[in-house]
């Protein structure tokens, strides 16, 4: 690839698809699946239902209602279609970005924006929902992910852990680290990297001389490389992969292929690194656009459905802005909250002391 | 009673603490066959089998980041970082992860893990097999840090460690592993988080921790022949830190003298000169003299006789003190 060709652009041959940018369905020998009408409907609901949360918090963060947003533009149906594989019993340990995946885990997504907005690093109850808080040091959540897996293990457990990363992320030893840590225990984990292209500004080139998914076999399992862009196959592989985990086959490695649309975050310019036919290129391979298409060719949906679609969007996206504006912000003695589990006599001490201080203003 | 090392004190710890909940696991390099490079953990595999005493790869940060998530999973992981100079690999997954996510989770996450690590010097051992890295630790809020000194505290105190839903940090003196103590296996321990005296006094008030305490008992006891009364407290725990025992003693010796091995600028002893100042200012008839390690990485073992403190150094700064 030169340095100008649309990055990624070219779907690689091996790499796992069951539904074409143009919505036609196409078979796989080891990952096909079976969706009733209901089904795809529904994944189509939830993809355009992400990303209207998404967009509708990139638009409270231009307005200053969040300090920071994480757009997930164009990696909808990765999320969707591995957070749709997951079983109520298995556990996600999400990045920052994970917004589609906390969707299908029923977290509310106030409790995402709640994050950036500075009201708590992290509103939800982790064992609720079975999807763990987001995890912004890049790449340390895949050993969490790993150690929870030996620990479903040591239950007998009939569940598997989740962890998502991204391609840069693979460059850190916590990542290597899990790989070897899994591959060694057999621990029942499905590591699924989205690899969008981009880590902030560095192209692909600078984490790996290889495909992703190949570093898998040099620490002894499967690794696979899948249209990220394509929820069918997305959820097809990462379906197998958590089965196999559960049946005591041990890890995999997922390569969810896409592209990031957006910024990595709100306060990122791609336009500095960057080329627009890139995104133009990675456009016609819009994740909702080929299941819409899908849809209508095979008369699985009416225009009534892709407008009730719409208007629900626009009521979440309406619903998740207000009680984002409502949220209200913590009282000052919530700085010394949860720090520890237990009394703390020196943490005990500088909270009556900056509570008295503060009380000596209302004098 | 039973006379016990204070290595084999802590295997008792370990042990009892297993028994007890079968959530308990072990985790480290070499614990499990060869029990440890200081024998800590010798026999427990054989006796809890190798899901609970577990060998791990050669990685500290793979160590404490699969503790933590078989903590998520509720288990309770006591993690072996082998020697004090090597827990930096695993420094990331304490201070950004272990230490932070109770509080990231609004207190939904408990993470009951114990990180042992076996710190200081005195065994004639290479580049970072002798260091201590406490401070790195109690300047991160959400760990507890503490250090036994002794045999019956030890064993006392692992269980106590162990039984703690919050992250802790717990110093073992690697050079008082073989030391003997007589150790009363059902006795309760002081809590965990409360500083003992060791020896009362009236004349002036050391402060130590872990390695360092027998140091200043022994200088105690070489003071009373000269007809100085030294009071020794052992802090047992850093963070927190117990301020009531300080001020009660100093308020009453009116000198107060920290020893510790790690270097002095801005070492703990710091924050005890700080807080004996702010606590005890009208009782003190010295300022705070701290004896401690010099601003110079943990010297080749041929000349650590001078970078650690010893009963002569500390009197030296107790005679300092008296000097005001």
């Amino acid at each position: 690839m030169t340095a100008h060709a649309p990055r990624g652009a070219d779907a690689p041959p091996e790499l796992v698809q069951l539904l074409t940018p143009e919505g036609e369905r196409v078979e796989h020998p080891d990952y096909d699946i079976e969706l009733t009408a209901e089904e795809v409907r529904s994944l189509y609901r939830d993809l355009v239902l992400v990303r209207r949360i998404d967009l509708e918090a990139v638009a409270l963060q231009r307005q200053g209602e969040l300090g920071l947003w994480a757009s997930l533009l164009g990696q909808e149906a990765a999320q969707v279609g591995s957070g749709r594989a997951l079983t109520g019993a298995d556990m996600a340990f999400p990045t920052y970005r994970e917004h589609g995946v906390a969707w299908c885990r029923d977290v509310d997504p106030v409790n995402l924006l709640a994050l950036f907005r500075g009201v708590n690093n992290g509103g939800w109850n982790p064992a609720e929902h079975n999807f763990h808080l987001y995890t912004i040091v890049i790449g340390s959540q895949t050993l969490h992910a790993v150690g929870y897996a030996m620990g479903i293990q040591r239950d007998g457990g009939d569940s598997a852990a989740i962890v998502y990363f991204g391609d840069g992320a693979t460059s850190q030893g916590d990542v290597n680290e899990s790989f070897i840590w899994a591959s060694v225990f057999n621990a029942p984990v499905v590591f699924f990297c989205q690899n969008n292209q981009w880590a902030i500004s560095e192209p692909l080139e600078k984490q790996s001389k290889i495909p992703l998914y190949k570093r898998a076999s040099g620490f002894g399992f499967p690794g696979i490389r899948v249209d990220g862009n394509d929820v069918f196959a997305c959820l097809a592989v990462t379906r197998a992969a958590l089965r196999n985990a559960r049946e005591g086959q041990g890890p995999t490695l997922i390569e969810a292929f896409t592209y990031r649309m957006g910024a990595h975050t709100t306060s990122d310019d791609p336009t500095r690194y960057r080329l627009a036919n890139e995104l133009e290129a990675w456009k016609l391979k819009d994740p909702i656009e080929r299941v819409k298409a899908y849809l209508f060719k095979n008369e699985l949906a009416d225009q009534e459905f892709f407008e009730k679609v719409d208007a629900e969007a626009d009521a979440l996206g309406k619903d998740v802005r207000d009680r984002c504006l409502a949220l209200p912000d913590p009282p000052p003695g919530a700085i010394f909250d949860h720090v520890y589990a237990g009394a703390h006599a020196l943490l005990d001490e500088e909270r009556e002391q900056y509570l008295t201080y503060l009380a000596g203003f209302e004098r | 009673m039973t006379t016990l090392t204070l290595a084999k004190a802590l295997n008792e710890g370990l042990r009892r603490s297993m028994e007890d909940d079968a959530k308990v696991l072990l985790m480290g390099e070499d614990v499990g066959k060869l029990g440890g490079v200081f024998r800590v953990t010798d026999g427990l595999q054989k006796d809890f089998g190798e899901d609970r005493v577990i060998d791990t790869p050669l990685a500290e940060s793979g160590i404490i980041g699969t503790a933590i998530g078989l903590a998520l999973r509720g288990y309770r992981p006591i993690c072996e970082i082998q020697f004090d100079g090597f827990v930096f690999p695993a420094a990331d997954q304490i201070i950004t992860q272990l230490a932070k996510m109770p509080l990231r989770s609004l207190g939904t996450l408990k993470l009951p893990v114990v990180v042992r690590i076996p710190c200081g010097g005195g065994i004639g051992a290479v580049e970072h097999h002798s260091e201590s890295p406490e401070v790195y630790f109690t300047h991160t809020a959400g760990l507890r840090v503490v250090a036994c000194s002794n045999p019956a505290d030890a064993y006392t105190m692992i269980q106590d460690a162990v039984r703690c839903d919050d992250p802790i940090i717990f110093f073992e003196p690697k050079r008082r592993y073989w030391d003997k103590a007589e150790v009363d296996l059902a006795a309760p321990g002081l809590p965990l988080d409360r500083a003992r005296v060791v020896r009362p006094g009236r004349d002036v008030t050391l402060v130590a921790y872990g390695p360092m305490v027998k140091t200043c008992l022994e200088a105690a006891a070489a003071a009373e022949e000269e007809g100085r009364d030294i009071e020794v407290i052992d802090l047992r725990s850093l963070n927190p830190l117990d301020a009531e025992v300080l001020t009660e003693s100093v308020t009453r010796t009116g000198r107060c003298v920290v020893v510790h091995e790690a270097p002095v600028f801005t070492g703990f002893g710091a924050e005890i000169a700080a807080r004996v100042t702010e606590r005890c200012f009208y009782h003190l008839e010295a300022p705070v003299l701290r004896v401690g390690g010099f601003s110079t990485p943990y010297p080749p073992s041929r000349l650590e006789e001078h970078y650690l403190p010893d009963l002569d150094r500390v009197l030296d700064a107790v005679d300092r003190s008296f000097a005001y």
